[in-house]
């Protein structure tokens, strides 16, 4: 029985969108937290502004309100809802913010509601790095030497005690935004200076350098009667000095002696009793000086944590389940282990494998970014991998990683330069660990690499070994690998088509030739006890042993492949789609087993499938599974569709194995994705489109683009995101994209598409099963063609749009459907100039926009699609088109905070790492809703600064006026300026950067300016600009850069003068 | 060199043994992580071949300070793989270096999970490390068959000290140990806990260990199955209201039979650093160290001894105090080594006793 009987209804507060340093791994512990309240008969009552999570979906809550995390958001739910409580531990730092504000203001008091999971006086001690330093000093652990500075002065004083380098973290920031490394003084005074500017607190923690010790970190959980139990240790392979989440991680803590791991042990123990966290997991982070042992304590979480959620995975231990059952005033003997089911959650999980994770970098989307690693985080996500070695973890997470590295051997090929290396093991960068690869290839000790990397030299021995074996490797071919050289091999990690390069063979050869010598992978579950104990849960990942355990059921089963590493442009949109197929799968009586990498997600939760796989997905996993579960029971097929582009590039190779897709077959699948065959559908079926031409070359390239006339929009023909797109206006732009963009593609052609300027951009989301087309979504974009669908705002129902272009852009929808043959989801775009609709491109997959939708019309059109691959009908089904209930607008959120060298500017090439959903009656308070949720606060008066291009001029008056009759004054550079005053409105007019002062970034500066409206002017003004963008990101000012956007905010500041409501989505028509 | 290890029930499973040597053991398996040195010198795993579901061993390699013993006392290692490169600033020495030297037989590129399993379900039993020099597998699987159970074998003999020797001398308390195989960590423990300590060999009599100048009596861990040490037991039974007694894992389970109780054999027994065990008196949850193949039978004890603790998972006794007489034992390890330190005040609760008891 738990302690507590009086909480009937617990407020769950989530993370809001995904950012760098907060991404999926709250859905995660968000959706474990509500099946745990739930279980217990407790109403549960959810805030989170993201509509893209599987949290979100209306059966997981009570009521679910997708509505800014804002202070004043909360209050109106309290006002509304009434709950006993709030669990404020599981949404991430931004979920125990807005706590702390709650409670700060005095809300929390006011409503009578309390907190559980920790209560506002342990955060603090476990937030505050004063408070908590003091705390570890009264408990005689070490920290390190320094302290707090408010200013420019007292940080130069503490610099004395630091020395240089120095580290320098803002308080109470996302993913330790804003800190860094100095090692000169200017380097010093700019990072403190940001550091100010972005800590809520105004302050910023100094510390002494302890770069280069060993980093670990330990996942705690407690109970109310204070048992506490370690539930993983993770040893970051990357010394202190790369921020843990840019870090290659393993788990268990593998370099540590029993002595060592206990002490750490006892410190973590003796820190989470100290600040007090009452119940549920906590994340405490050590360093080790490998030479002393000296350890220090670096920082605690005191909430779930992205560590919290791969220690779930790493040990099967549900952490976020447990800790909102703690929060209950469970305790840990009274709990079942979910895995073993016999045994309890009072125990200390123990692995029989190693778990590697590795971060997901994007920084091919940002050129501009600073890609030195430091103590700021800058991947978007990550991978885990399980092995029976460290070894073979590694090369399977190097996999995972879907950057078409085949092992850790692979990557870099071609592109290395060893006159380079020294930088590039001394100064981390995210491609560090392969360089090291081939620094030891290339002969250098690991004594060497171990004193420019300062990775624990077992690690790089291993690495060596790897290195040894590809030499072995390489003295055969493939019809005579030897069976004890190439069982070595596969144990140590390789694939089949890595070994492929090493023996000049096919990976078919290799996987031919393992298979007449016998080898194949086992399976082995992830059960918390080692084996100790009989587990049924069927996590499984696969090796290269003997005995394999859990053998296929006897019943009708269909696998669905994941989504693996969130990236831009991937992110948990896919993975929301593939819960919501696994889950109608189940529903329908089939067996659903799901393959995927991702350890911060919902799908890779062991009770979210009947089935799970923890593999990387590629096809000789893949394939390996398939054989596999066929050996028993009736394998349905593969699911491709709902993942993301990932298992859609594994269709190919998997059909040709004569694997049956379920849902759309891969015809159709090429049918849309090749440009010249989905053309000439389009054509048989009457459907425009944008002229457009393939290119290899500049001189084809600009044949091409003066026969559509500039602009045009180029990029290289498979991509994902809008990858190296651009919109270029002349020959030099085409000429410079063209000598960039063949590099980015490996050889492929280049398409151009004439560019529709100005044009309307419409998404359509269909299901088809093969008789009947139903519409799930139509959304206008906010902004207008040219910025990728991605990064743009959009609203459904699609206001605004001619109710005649809607019909049409449906019946080409339906029509295209049938005719290629989908059977499920397709995502088409449309763009409308002139009265005419274009069709730009076809996805014949579940698309990122689907579960958006989906909460919008409360359908669950990813399982709707599933169905479908099953064989139910939309008839069956009772499935009709989709009716938005309310008016929804997609916002998004961008990572520019994190790296600031770069521009703020929106175009083709998708940037935005996550989304929000603002719901409302009318497009103003939706529109409002999202840009708040996407921490674009618009100003309710003061100043607005416009500066528009050409082509914007013509709106520009219509714009201004709205904006005076909102009561904004304006001012603007000399051009705008002139459009202003000729329609009579009355400007104030000021410098461009470099004609002199004050300027545009000085009026920034002094708070004169409360909102900036900039659409870009091209190349020439390009550095004016950017640094005014800058500035405002920089000033927290919002920066519109499209105009549509900022006609759309002009009722949106309306709606935020007046009363703005909240409302439950399961409360919609 | 391809090897085979062969299980009493005729089980095999393939590996290597690079050391080129193979050997013999009760095959039994640990699910503590770390801690390997800790394990094969402690001397409760005698005539045992331990198996560490772990797959990666000797990382950290040899050092000093991680002593259980005297000497490696496990009878083979097996597992997964094995650093030859230890990295360890303080380490002395590679793992595979030091079994060698000791002549300790290794096996790896086993199937440790398989063989956990195997273990788990069919129970620890003997076992061979068959090398291809020891001849064919069928000649493997007849002797593996032939070999006898741990129950039944009286192992302290072999691991106690030979003579008696004093530890702290200036420690308040007097306290005789029982060594049948003690862990150094105990003795450690136990100094640590400010007591002057007289060490006696495993079969030393009740009049020794009781003797006036005592203030209390200490029983140690040690191997083999303690039905079949009724020498030991009656001495202990000769000790009871005489001083206050402490006894651990086989000091506890000579205690139980000592009050009248008898112990049997666990299926595969209790071994790892994860073990949770509830403390009935104060309702909390210690997270220990365990390794135990025989336990006390509840159903089998007097009422005036109570259980005071209880595994989580089985709920085997963990825990005995007597209700009258200053006596309390645990069947787990509170020194720990390799493990956690939750139930480390289990010393000073003994001084506390001697304190009482000397003192009321």
């Amino acid at each position: 029985m738990p302690k507590r009987t009086d909480l009937k209804s617990v407020l769950v507060l989530g993370s809001g969108p995904i950012q760098i340093g907060q991404a999926c791994e709250f859905d995660y512990s968000g959706t474990q937290a509500l099946k745990a309240l739930r279980e217990e008969g407790i109403r549960t009552i959810l805030l989170n502004s993201n509509p893209a999570s599987i949290m979100t979906d209306p059966g997981r809550a009570d009521a679910t309100y997708i509505e800014p995390l804002t202070l004043g958001v909360l209050e109106k739910i309290i006002e509304a809802e009434q709950p006993d409580a709030i669990l404020p531990t599981v949404g991430g730092q931004t979920a125990l913010n807005l706590a702390m504000e709650a409670h700060e203001s005095g809300l929390l008091e006011r409503a009578g509601v309390r907190l559980i999971g920790a209560q506002p006086e342990a955060i603090n001690r476990g937030e505050d790095r004063q408070l908590f330093k003091a705390l570890m000093d009264g408990l005689g652990l070490e920290t390190c030497r320094g302290g707090f500075a408010h200013n420019m002065g007292e940080a130069r004083d503490l610099l004395k005690l630091t020395g240089f380098p120095a580290i320098i973290r803002p308080s109470f920031t996302l993913g330790g935004s804003g800190g860094g490394i100095a090692y000169n003084v200017d380097e010093f005074e700019t990072i403190v200076a940001r550091g100010l500017d972005l800590s809520p607190t105004k302050q910023v923690l100094i510390e002494e350098s302890i770069l280069g010790w060993k980093e670990f970190e330990l996942e705690v959980v407690r109970d109310l009667d204070d048992n506490v139990e370690v539930i993983c240790s993770i040893e970051n392979l990357d010394p202190m000095g790369i921020h843990t989440g840019d870090s290659i991680t393993v788990a268990p803590a593998l370099t540590l002696t029993d002595p060592e791991y206990q002490r750490m042990r006892d410190a973590a123990l003796a820190v989470i009793r100290a600040v007090g966290v009452e119940t549920g997991g906590s994340n405490i982070q050590f360093a080790l000086e490998p030479e002393t042992s000296r350890i220090i304590v670096i920082e605690m979480n005191p909430r779930v944590s992205r560590s919290s959620a791969l220690a779930s995975k790493a040990t099967g231990f549900p952490i976020a389940w447990v800790a909102t059952k703690l929060a209950l005033g469970y305790r840990l003997w009274e709990l079942p282990n979910a895995i073993t089911r016999m045994t309890k959650a009072a125990f200390e999980p123990v692995l029989d494998y190693v778990v590697v994770k590795m971060p997901r970098f994007t920084f091919e989307k940002f050129p501009q970014a600073d890609k030195v690693l430091g103590t700021q985080m800058k991947s978007v996500g990550e991978v885990m991998a399980i092995g029976r070695s460290f070894q073979e973890a590694l090369q399977k997470a190097v996999r995972s990683l879907e950057e078409s590295h085949k092992g850790i051997s692979g990557a870099l090929e071609g592109k290395l330069d060893l006159g380079r290396l020294k930088e590039h093991l001394l100064i981390p960068g995210p491609q560090r660990i392969f360089w090291v690869y081939h620094a030891l290839k290339a002969g250098h000790s690991v004594e060497e690499l171990h004193r420019l990397t300062r990775i624990t030299p077992w690690f790089l021995r291993e690495i060596e070994e790897i290195v040894v074996l590809e030499g072995r490797l390489r003295s055969f071919p493939v019809d005579r690998l030897p069976e004890e050289l190439l069982e070595k091999a596969k144990r140590a990690g390789f694939a089949d088509d890595q070994i492929s390069v090493f023996c000049s063979g096919t990976e078919a050869e290799v996987a031919a030739r393992r298979d007449k010598l016998g080898l194949r992978p086992a399976y082995k579950r992830v059960d918390t006890c080692a084996g100790e104990f009989l587990a049924e849960t069927p996590y499984l990942y696969g090796t290269w042993e003997d005995y394999s355990e859990a053998s296929p059921t006897d019943r009708p089963k269909a696998i669905v492949l994941g989504s693996g590493p969130n990236r831009i442009g991937q992110g948990v949109e896919f993975d929301c789609c593939c819960v919501q197929a696994v889950e109608a799968i189940r529903a329908s009586g089939v067996e659903a087993i799901l393959i995927n990498c991702n350890p911060e997600t919902v799908s890779t939760d062991f009770d979210t499938s009947d089935r799970l796989y923890f593999e990387p997905l590629t096809y000789e996993h893949v394939k390996a599974v398939v054989d596999r579960e066929a050996a028993g029971g009736k394998l349905l097929g593969v699911f491709a569709q709902f993942g993301g582009q990932t298992p859609l590039k594994l269709a190919s190779p998997l059909h040709a194995a004569g694997v049956k897709l379920l849902g759309t077959p891969l015809n159709t699948i090429l049918d849309a994705e090749d440009r010249e065959r989905f053309g000439q559908a389009l054509k048989r079926l009457d459907i425009p489109a944008p002229a457009w031409g393939m290119a290899t070359s500049y001189e084809q390239a600009k044949d091409i683009a003066q026969r559509l006339a500039y602009p045009v929009m180029v990029r290289p023909s498979f991509v994902l995101g809008g990858r190296a797109m651009a919109v270029v206006f002349d020959d030099a732009g085409l000429e410079k994209y063209m000598r960039e963009a063949v590099a980015v593609s490996n050889d492929q052609p280049i398409l151009l598409d004439r560019f529709l300027d100005g044009a309307q951009e419409l998404d359509i989301d269909v299901v088809c099963d093969g008789e009947q087309v139903v519409i799930a979504g139509l959304l206008a974009h906010i902004e207008e063609a040219g910025i990728h669908s991605g990064d743009s705002y959009a609203v459904i129902p699609a206001l605004g749009v001619p109710e005649e272009i809607l019909e049409t852009v449906k019946g080409y929808a339906r029509k295209l459907a049938l005719d290629l043959g989908v059977l499920g989801l397709m995502n088409l775009q449309f763009a409308v100039k002139d009265g005419i609709a274009y069709c730009l491109e076809a996805n014949p997959r579940a698309s990122r926009t689907v579960p958006f939708v989906s909460k919008a019309t409360n359908v669950d059109w990813a399982g709707v699609a599933a169905r479908i691959g099953l064989g139910q009908s939309l008839k069956q089904q009772g499935i009709t088109d989709g009716v938005p209930r309310a008016v929804s607008v997609k916002g998004v959120v961008f990572p520019f905070a994190k790296f600031p060298g770069v521009d703020p500017v929106l175009g083709p090439e998708m940037k935005s790492t996550g989304e929000v959903m603002g719901i409302g009656d009318t497009f103003g308070e939706a529109y409002a809703k999202a840009l708040l949720a996407a921490g674009i606060p618009l100003p309710l008066s003061g100043t607005v600064f416009l500066t528009v291009n050409d082509r914007d001029k013509a709106r520009l008056p219509e714009l201004a006026q709205k904006l005076v009759a909102l009561g904004f004054g304006l001012c603007a550079t000399e051009g705008t300026a002139r459009t202003l005053e000729a329609s009579g409105l009355k400007v104030r007019k000021i410098f461009k950067v470099n004609e002199g002062r004050p300027n545009a970034v000085d009026l920034l500066k002094n708070g004169e300016v409360q909102w900036v409206i900039n659409t870009p002017l091209g190349r020439d003004a390009f550095f004016d600009e950017s640094a005014i963008r800058r500035e405002a990101l920089r000033l927290k000012i919002p920066c519109l850069t499209n105009l549509s956007a900022a006609l759309a905010a002009c009722e949106a500041v309306e709606t935020l003068r007046g009363e703005m409501k909240v409302r439950a989505i399961q409360s919609l028509g | 060199m391809h090897a085979h290890l062969i299980l009493k029930d005729g089980t095999i499973f393939r590996g290597r043994a690079p050391l080129g040597f193979g050997g013999g053991g009760e095959a039994v398996f640990t699910t503590a992580m770390a801690g390997y040195q800790e394990i094969l010198t402690d001397p409760s795993f005698a005539g045992q071949m331990v198996c560490m579901t772990f797959p990666e061993q000797g990382i950290y390699g040899i050092h000093a300070d991680l002593n259980e013993g005297t000497r490696p006392w496990a009878t083979g290692l097996l597992c997964r793989r094995l650093t030859f490169a230890p990295d360890h600033t303080r380490s002395e020495g590679d793992l595979p270096a030091w079994l060698k030297r000791h002549h300790i037989p290794v096996m790896t590129d086993l199937d440790t999970r398989a063989l956990t399993q195997h273990l788990r379900d069919q129970g620890a039993q003997p076992s061979l490390i068959w090398t291809e020099l020891d001849g064919s597998l069928d000649a493997g699987v007849a002797k593996a068959k032939a070999l006898p159970d741990m129950t039944g074998q009286a192992l302290c003999a072999e691991v106690s000290c030979k003579d008696r020797y004093e530890l702290n001398p200036d420690g308040a308390f007097r306290v005789a140990v029982l060594d049948g195989g003690i862990k150094l960590s105990i003795l450690d423990q136990l100094v640590g806990a400010g007591l002057h300590l007289e060490v006696f060999p495993w079969d030393a009599p009740a009049t020794e260990l009781a003797a006036k100048r005592f203030h209390g009596l200490f029983l140690s861990n040690g191997p083999g199955d303690p039905a079949a040490l009724p020498g030991m037991q009656k001495e202990v039974e000769a000790c009871i209201g005489k001083l206050p007694i402490f006894g651990i894992c086989l000091g506890h389970q000579l205690l139980g039979q000592a009050f009248g109780g008898r112990t049997f054999k666990l299926k595969f027994g209790h071994r790892g650093a994860n073990q949770p065990v509830h403390d009935l008196m104060t309702g909390r949850i210690e997270i220990t160290a365990q390794n135990h193949g025989f336990a006390v039978d509840e159903a089998s004890l007097p009422k005036d001894v109570e259980v005071t603790h209880r595994h989580l998972s089985d709920g085997t006794v963990e825990g005995l105090r007597h209700t009258r007489l200053p006596i309390f034992s645990l069947q787990h390890h509170p020194e720990a080594s390799p493990g956690p330190h939750d139930a480390h005040p289990a010393f000073n609760r003994f001084v506390a006793l001697l304190q009482e008891f000397h003192h009321a």
